[in-house]
């Protein structure tokens, strides 16, 4: 497991450093996703430690965004003043964003082989 | 709070203020708790352990009146492992390597078309009911993981740290909502359905379809990653475009 860890983190970091180094927009962690995957096809997948690792981590994907999440509270004023505006268009366009993709990907995406 | 307190708690809630303990057992603890609740409402969308916690934790904040930054002291040791699980859906995207490379031009229109659709609707409705230029520009790259969004939102003059809070909204509510929306729009399709959470909702309504689904948790996380590229792209061209 701890080997397992040490990849996701080599990945990360050599993610972050491509990024830092190339000035890209796109964040480390994103990159090292990249790379990791790169390597996934290289190498024709991952090792059952990785493979239950990464899935047993993926489980608590949602703990993970929790803190972030609570940040809502440092910006409650500026929320407050722009209240109607914020509770319209986050809804709307949400609801937009997933039926327009979700139906042009069902409509193209081939038949499952 | 604290003037509530007799002297010697005064002194040992000072010092929990200090140290990063209190923040990260508060949220591990809410976690649990949280988990409980969705097991007892039987897993359903509204009973997402995410959105939970993040309510009771806020509240928690507001009601003792702890600042956030002391907070984050300690949660940031589960923020930290973000970055680690964001690379690690690169294994169950290489499960499902073989579908997406064969729908890779179905997935770029599908997820450019959604992006697009959700980024302006936001700024046009904001615009029209009076919010301020950086509200408008901060809205614009909120369906984007948070990092690539505060990002965007400074290229282009907006505000970062509203930009995160509007990301975490927009997360919260495409968690609850992605379910009743496929239903409505009777989109059946497990890739269909990820890729769509990913796009509008980014990580957050990911991990809420990888309690649903493998293949959808994998296209939720392609369009993390993707979305995060195609909006950091046609972002400046909106703004200009419709004079935001």
């Amino acid at each position: 497991m701890v080997r397992a860890f040490t990849i996701l983190l080599l990945c990360q970091l050599a993610g972050t450093v491509v990024q830092q180094a190339l000035g890209l927009p796109i964040p480390g962690p994103v990159m090292g996703l990249v790379l990791l995957l790169a390597l996934l096809v290289w190498r024709g997948g991952p090792g059952q430690i990785l493979h239950e690792t990464a899935n047993g981590f993926l489980k608590y994907l949602g703990l993970l965004f929790v803190p972030a999440g609570v940040g809502v509270v440092t910006e409650l004023q500026e929320l407050r003043a722009n209240a109607i505006a914020i509770a319209i268009a986050i809804p709307v366009s949400t609801i937009l964003g997933l039926a327009v993709t979700g139906a042009l990907m069902q409509k193209l995406a081939k038949p499952n082989a | 709070m604290h003037k509530l307190l007799p002297l010697p708690f005064f002194h040992v809630w000072a010092y929990l203020q200090t140290q990063p303990l209190l923040g990260l057992t508060a949220t591990l603890c809410t976690w649990e708790l949280a988990c409980l609740i969705d097991a007892r409402a039987g897993h359903r969308a509204i009973s997402n352990p995410t959105v939970i916690s993040i309510v009771i934790l806020a509240a928690a904040l507001l009601i003792t009146q702890t600042p956030y930054a002391a907070y984050f002291n300690g949660a940031q040791y589960v923020h930290f492992l973000l970055g680690p699980a964001t690379v690690a859906l690169a294994i169950p995207m290489y499960a499902n390597f073989e579908t997406i490379k064969r729908n890779f031009f179905a997935i770029i229109i599908s997820l450019s078309a959604g992006s697009v659709a959700a980024a302006t609707s936001a700024m046009l409705i904001a615009r029209a009911l009076g919010a301020s230029h950086q509200v408008i520009i901060s809205l614009g790259p909120k369906s984007v993981t948070t990092p690539i969004a505060m990002g965007i939102a400074q290229n282009l003059g907006g505000q970062p740290p509203l930009t995160a809070v509007f990301v975490m909204i927009t997360g919260i509510f495409g968690t609850l909502i992605c379910t009743t929306i496929f239903r409505l729009a009777r989109i059946k399709d497990w890739r269909a359905q990820g890729l769509a959470a990913g796009t509008a909702a980014h990580g957050l309504a990911t991990s809420q379809m990888l309690r649903l689904n493998e293949t959808a948790g994998a296209f939720g996380g392609l369009a993390i990653g993707l979305n995060g590229i195609v909006t950091s792209l046609a972002l400046p061209i909106l703004v200009r475009l419709f004079g935001f």
